[in-house]
């Protein structure tokens, strides 16, 4: 979907670039964001919770450092889900509260038979299978197969940097 | 590493998704956390620039707002991965890059301005390595549970 197809006009990507990289930390942070763009602060702020009812948005508040945090082990989880088990099952794992994304995404057989992945953070390795063990049993026998990939390095990382300023 | 008292991590549990659109949200937060407004901001400045905080503010949908996200992985043959890691890394639409433990080795993150143009990223990264890039673009996603609790 693109930024026009999201009904975002001029003033609602000004507000994405001034605010993707943070709000600034004061008491009143929209008004902010509207001295900086040419708008009030009210429209700021309607415009946002306009964005968050459709979605554009996640969510507002602290977005954690896994990392820095002491989450340092990352291990993403791929299942070989029974099909008919996705609509059902899938959902299931996505509300575990360690489970931080969760996506069916097409298999490539026979080198890669699963289509579930689920991203699981932890303090340790042991933390992450054990985590992971949570989710087998979850799935029972609807999981033919799965295997744990865990990061070794980050080779690149630039951020998403969003392009709203296209439309 | 910088160690969180226990306010630290009152504030990062509690304060991951739903901050307030009032024109004072820093001191709503705050009601609902026991804290001062002012109280509450220091400590996020200082969880922000110590870097325990990515930053505090909107998470955007990437996918809503332009521009197309896949994931996509190669098998790289041990001898030749750093190289391989500096021929993917060099195009600029390839965002993430992990090395991961598996005969897939190599999973990265390529977005786009428009969905056309994945194509073209992954047929040039395959002509450069003359490796198979397997492609994995999300077709369903399940309730995220970006929160974490320290």
């Amino acid at each position: 979907m693109t930024a026009a197809q999201a009904n975002l006009d001029a003033v609602d990507r000004q507000i994405i670039e001034a605010t993707q990289g943070g709000l600034l930390l004061v008491p009143r942070p929209y008004d902010e964001v509207g001295v900086r763009i040419g708008v009030k602060g009210s429209s700021v702020r309607a415009r946002l919770r306009k964005m968050l009812e459709a979605g554009i948005i996640r969510r507002i508040g602290a977005i954690p450092n896994h990392f820095a945090l002491g989450m340092t082990a990352n291990g993403m989880s791929v299942w070989d889900l029974d099909d008919a088990a996705v609509a059902w099952l899938g959902p299931q794992v996505g509300a575990l509260d360690f489970v931080t994304h969760c996506y069916t995404r097409p298999r490539h057989p026979p080198q890669w038979p699963y289509n579930l992945f689920a991203m699981v953070h932890g303090h340790s390795r042991q933390e992450v299978l054990e985590k992971v063990e949570q989710i087998s049993r979850l799935l029972g026998q609807a999981a033919y197969s799965y295997d744990v990939l865990f990061s070794t390095r980050i080779l690149k990382k630039t951020g998403l940097r969003l392009q709203a300023a296209k439309g | 590493m910088t160690t969180l008292d226990t306010v630290d991590r009152h504030i990062i549990n509690n304060l991951q998704e739903g901050f307030s659109l009032g024109e004072r949200p820093f001191r709503d937060a705050a009601v609902q956390l026991g804290l001062s407004e002012n109280d509450l901001i220091t400590r996020l400045s200082r969880l922000v620039s110590s870097g325990l905080l990515s930053r505090f503010g909107p998470l955007f949908n990437a996918e809503r707002l332009g521009g197309a996200v896949t994931l996509c992985a190669m098998q790289v043959p041990r001898d030749r991965f750093e190289t391989i890691a500096q021929q993917v890394n060099a195009h600029r639409e390839v965002a993430h890059n992990y090395e991961r433990e598996h005969a897939f080795n190599m999973w990265f993150v390529v977005a786009t301005e428009h969905q056309e143009e994945i194509e073209g990223v992954i047929a040039a990264i395959q002509s450069e390595t003359g490796l198979t890039v397997f492609n994995f673009p999300k077709q369903q996603e399940f309730f995220l549970h970006l929160k974490v609790a320290v």
